[in-house]
């Protein structure tokens, strides 16, 4: 297409990237290079129904580490997932990114994620834009 | 169309004639617990399908929203609208499989709520747009493959393989159109 085009949104991307490796160096506890490729897997795998700060097909991610399962107020949950109880644990993510349907049978969400490498990553991520952590409680 | 019709069926025998090829080897026995097992597991199929119809109505929304921006040149928003065909093509199929599995296709939300969850107030331009075109349908391609193992009826996991490729061709076409190279690790949507 336009090579103007092609600049933009390579530099906008580079942008992107050097912002996100900011953040992630600010928090402690996680590994700021499995947090980046945790956010590279959420890019693949996760956004057609989730963005960190919107809820869309499934509901907003952000701070969902901490967080007591089902309780995003804008979003409509499942019978199932309101029925879990508890709150989201990395240990637990983990458990559901390996098979929604066998910790909440009926839930909305099907994606399953096979390999435990990535799902560790994915984990990392998540934990990245949560609480305690710091940076995403200020919105 | 007619891969369509057929999937829409949810005919558990295709599933069970597969099933029975797998344990033809153990012989009378192991053919009947194979059976048992399949008609014990849950069809999830409709909730799949209503799920991948959600992303199907963002990805026209997004489009259609989008292309009344003026901010795509003609090129551009002739194959924007192309890729939207494609999308209210699969909305159509994915429709006609709930009602015809006796469900309610949902709905979409309105452009004010699709507008809010992308936040398509903010885009400026024409890469802004091709960028958020890109990141929806590369995430489409991957959820289409990943639900496939959730699906009992093997038309319905086939049509979601064919819908995965359709919207891994726009993403491809969007990528080059914005000049990013081609990963070089395989299994691009896995
Ligand atoms: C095809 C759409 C889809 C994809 C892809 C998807 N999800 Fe979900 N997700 C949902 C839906 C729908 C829900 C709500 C489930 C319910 O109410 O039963 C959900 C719920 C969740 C929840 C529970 C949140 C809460 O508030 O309790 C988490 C955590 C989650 N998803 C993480 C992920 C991650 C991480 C990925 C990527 C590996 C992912 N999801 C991919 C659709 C999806």
């Amino acid at each position: 297409m336009r090579p103007s085009l092609s600049l933009a949104l390579r530099l906008s991307t580079a942008a992107t990237a050097g912002v996100l490796a900011l953040v992630i160096a600010a928090r402690p506890g996680i590994a700021a290079d499995d947090a980046a490729a945790g956010q590279a897997l959420f890019k693949t795998k996760c956004t057609a129904c989730h963005s960190v700060d919107a809820d869309r097909i499934g509901p907003r991610l952000q701070n969902v580490v901490g967080r007591p399962v089902a309780s995003v107020p804008t979003y409509s949950y499942s019978p199932a997932l309101k029925k879990l109880g508890g709150g989201w644990t990395p240990a637990r993510l983990d458990q559901w990114l390996s098979g929604t349907q066998k910790m909440a049978p009926g839930s909305k969400m099907f994606l399953q994620v096979d390999d435990p490498a990535q799902r560790r990553l994915i984990v990392a991520y998540l934990q990245s834009v949560s609480e305690p952590s710091g940076l995403a409680a200020k919105k | 169309m007619g891969l369509i019709q057929r999937g829409a069926v949810g005919d558990r025998r295709n599933f069970l004639a597969g099933a029975g090829v797998v344990t033809l080897g153990i012989g009378a026995i192991g053919m009947t617990t194979a059976r048992a097992d399949a008609a014990d597991r849950p069809s999830n199929d409709v909730g799949v399908i209503q799920t991948a119809l959600a992303i199907e109505h963002e990805g026209i929304a997004a489009y259609r929203i989008a292309g009344k921006s003026g901010l795509l040149s003609a090129s551009t928003l002739k194959v924007a609208l192309t890729f939207m065909g494609h999308h209210q093509q699969h909305r159509d199929s994915l429709a006609k499989l709930v009602t015809q599995m006796g469900g309610h296709p949902v709905q979409p939300k309105t452009d004010a709520d699709y507008i809010a969850d992308l936040k398509l107030g903010t885009l400026k331009s024409e890469s802004d747009i091709v960028a958020l075109a890109t990141t929806l349908e590369r995430g489409a391609a991957s959820a289409y493959i990943g639900q496939i193992n959730a699906l009992k009826d093997p038309q319905i996991a086939r049509l979601f393989g064919s819908i995965s490729a359709d919207e891994a061709v726009h993403w491809t076409t969007l990528n080059n159109a914005a000049g990013t190279p081609i990963p070089a690790a395989a299994y691009l949507f896995a």
